[in-house]
């Protein structure tokens, strides 16, 4: 039986930890990812999960041990922020090498300097080429029910990958929510016991895991990952299909709002989408073809099934959380553009930088937004392509 | 603990032949008998740090470890098998799994001293059973000789070459097994190649069965980095533990016990004279130098036997 409740984005998510029961949890306090250690932490003192919570000196060690726990054929994850993601960069290269499949609940945060504790999506943008799965979430709902899915794909035969389970800091993860939260039996029965075929652990035969490995074989390897990668849509929307089944949320690689006869469409990830629909509603009263494609999955990047989605589009803005000084727009810009240029498409679009360090993107922002691509289409001129939202000049 | 020579070293090898490490290397031979502390079914990890070890024991697709082996990175070995034995501790509680395992990880002393010392100090202090042995050669020498925290003073290695302005590393080396023993962990204890492998072999069975944490530092010599003829690998260790430069000693629930005293202390010049690392110590005029470094080895041998007095 569903249980509604009022949580915040970290509590939600150390839930369905809790419900998930994971092996091993190595972690390092960080904000704003800290409280979800430490709602797991009272589940361990209070004896509610059978895991092995280790707190490390660093996210170094977190993500290390939590690889080291994962070849040992556990289930394992860490938590971070920022910074601590940071810190880890060599080791997320290394998990997605190995094929582990190990979960990572990522609490954005803009990257120093200068120093903010407040949301931008710098961190995993910069890891988006690291070999993680990515998957983002709006509020407090979608970052529960992505994490009790996260396993399901990343532990799939055909995937065998790590899961980065992302969402805003502060703007979720501290803000509570009304929540539907899943039976603890019924999550369990959803993930399943962890059954790897080979581990260290294995007492009928051994195994050695991350070997020396020259041109030889490097770029096989590689390759291999990237098979892994290509079956991860799929295997997303068959666990999103199942878990409507015990919920009734639906989930998809992204979700279209007012998308059917829309002539200007926003692209973007993560709690502003919430706000560019408040935007959209009011825009759609007064009549404007206005509407939003929100990512859910990032890595791998669905171009061809975006690129679909905005074939009848005029024009589009692509908003990006995170710089990448390129001088032309941030990677979520990068990867549309070019999945519209694959597609042939005609539309006309902009790619704006915003919200980094936790600048607040109104209603009235997203409105200008529209009001921009308005002007596009009018002029049948994207004008300046690179654009920022909400900076002081 | 019992101990019989000719059954230590009977056991099955459990690091087979054909990995690609030099002829005459002491971090192979550190790794052999360290593996010999292992009772006969019981299983082991094997952690590593990156480094000579690594890159030439399991180069894909070849492995040379009969057990499970994990190598991370560089600078997580500690943490690395912190994770492996929490899975172990986990999968037991679950009764997923019901054989012996023991958490072995070797570095290089680059992997210890340096770049690993927080993974290192982290699995130590939170008292992980596990065992971390360091193979200590005194210097980054899969990169090729660059110097460490744990090179001797005035060794001269590519990053502290000798000039006619340098007279080789300036600093001392670390002192890492007291740093360890800092840490309040059940077992610390060096060794070197020396008396037949008894002390060696004895201290890693120790090592592998204290539960909790466990630091082993072995001095290891490099015949490519410390510049001596190769197969006088076992002379070399012999006059680091006769000269007073790498005494054998225990620490054991944090009582310090020495494990051997030798009758006549040599001179320290006896162990730097083969090796053409501290050639230059030798020249006319840089006596002062090696009365420097004999004076450093009289005030850590004088401070270990106050220690091991109490």
């Amino acid at each position: 039986m569903a249980k509604r409740d009022r949580l915040s984005g970290n509590e939600a998510v150390a839930i369905a930890l809790r419900q998930i029961n994971p092996d091993v949890f190595p972690a390092f306090p960080i904000t704003p990812s800290t409280e979800i250690p430490q709602y797991f932490a009272s589940f361990v003192a209070n004896g509610q999960v059978d895991t092995e919570f280790i707190p490390v000196e660093s996210e170094h060690s977190s993500m290390s041990a939590a690889i080291g726990a994962s070849a040992a054929g556990a289930r394992s994850l860490t938590a971070t922020s920022s910074c601590g993601l940071a810190y880890m960069w060599e080791e997320l290269y290394i998990a997605a090498s190995n094929r582990l499949p190990l979960a990572l609940a990522l609490v954005n945060r803009a990257l120093s300097g200068p120093i903010n504790i407040n949301c931008d999506h710098s961190d995993s943008m910069g890891a988006r080429d690291a070999g993680w799965i990515q998957i983002y979430a709006e509020n407090n709902q979608e970052a529960y029910d992505n994490m009790v899915q996260a396993y399901r794909i990343s532990e799939h035969k055909d995937v065998r990958l790590p899961i980065m389970i992302c969402q805003d800091g502060f703007i979720t993860s501290h803000a509570v929510e009304n929540i539907e939260l899943l039976d603890d039996e019924e999550v369990k029965n959803f993930v399943g016991e962890y059954n790897p075929e080979n581990y260290l652990l294995n007492p009928e035969c051994p195994m050695a895991v991350g070997p020396y490995s020259i041109t030889d074989y490097y770029m096989e390897a590689k390759r291999n990952q990237a098979e892994g990668m290509s079956n991860v849509s799929r295997v997303v929307l068959d666990v999103a299909k199942e878990f409507e089944g015990i919920s009734g949320r639906k989930y998809g690689l992204f979700e279209e709002y007012c998308m059917e006869d829309a002539e200007r469409a926003v692209v973007m990830i993560g709690s502003a989408a919430g706000t560019t629909k408040d935007a959209i509603d009011r825009l759609r009263a007064q009549g404007e073809k206005v509407g939003l494609i929100k990512i859910r999955l990032f890595r791998p990047f669905p171009a061809e099934e975006i690129a679909e989605a905005l074939k009848n589009v005029k024009a589009v803005a692509i908003m990006d959380r995170a710089e990448s000084y390129t001088n032309h727009g941030g990677p979520l810009g990068a990867d549309v553009m070019a999945a519209m240029f694959r597609a042939r498409s005609q539309a006309l679009a902009v790619n704006y930088v915003y919200g980094l360090g936790g600048r607040d993107v109104r209603v009235e922002d997203m409105e200008s937004v529209f009001e921009d691509l308005k002007k596009i289409v009018k002029d049948n001129d994207a004008g300046e392509t690179y654009r920022y939202l909400g900076i002081r000049e | 603990m019992s101990y019989n020579f000719k059954e230590t070293m009977n056991k099955p090898e459990r690091l087979a032949p054909g990995h690609r490490m030099c002829a005459g290397c002491g971090g192979t031979i550190a790794v052999r008998n360290v593996l010999r502390g292992l009772h006969e079914g019981d299983k082991a990890v094997i952690g590593n740090a990156t480094g000579c070890l690594e890159v030439s024991t399991f180069t894909y697709p070849y492995t040379a470890w009969e057990d499970s082996y994990i190598h991370n990175a560089f600078e997580n070995a500690g943490a690395t098998l912190s994770g492996v034995e929490g899975a172990y501790k986990v999968l037991r509680k679950k009764g997923k799994l019901d054989e012996t395992y023991k958490f072995i990880t070797f570095g290089g002393d680059g992997g210890t001293y340096d770049i690993g010392f927080q993974s290192l100090s982290g699995a130590m202090e939170r008292n992980q059973d596990l065992v971390y042995v360091c193979y200590d050669n005194g210097a980054y020498m899969n990169t090729g000789i660059q110097r460490s925290s744990a090179t001797p003073m005035y060794a001269d290695t590519t990053t502290t070459p000798v000039g006619s302005q340098s007279n080789g590393k300036p600093q001392n080396r670390k002192d890492l097994a007291s740093i360890i023993a800092a840490h309040d962990v059940p077992y610390v204890a060096q060794t070197t190649f020396v008396q037949n492998f008894k002390d060696l072999h004895m201290k890693s069975e120790k090592a592998i069965y204290t539960p909790g944490a466990a630091f082993l530092n072995i001095m290891a010599p490099c015949p490519r980095g410390w510049r001596y003829n190769t197969p006088d690998i076992m002379e070399i260790c012999k006059l680091g533990v006769e000269t007073c430069y790498w005494p054998l000693f225990e620490v054991v629930e944090g009582k310090w016990i020495l494990n051997y005293e030798p009758k006549k202390k040599l001179p320290v010049e006896d162990f730097l004279r083969p090796q053409g690392r501290f050639k230059h110590l030798f020249k006319k005029g840089n006596e002062y130098l090696l009365e420097a470094f004999q004076k450093e080895v009289d005030r850590r041998w004088e401070d270990l036997q106050f220690r091991c007095s109490r």
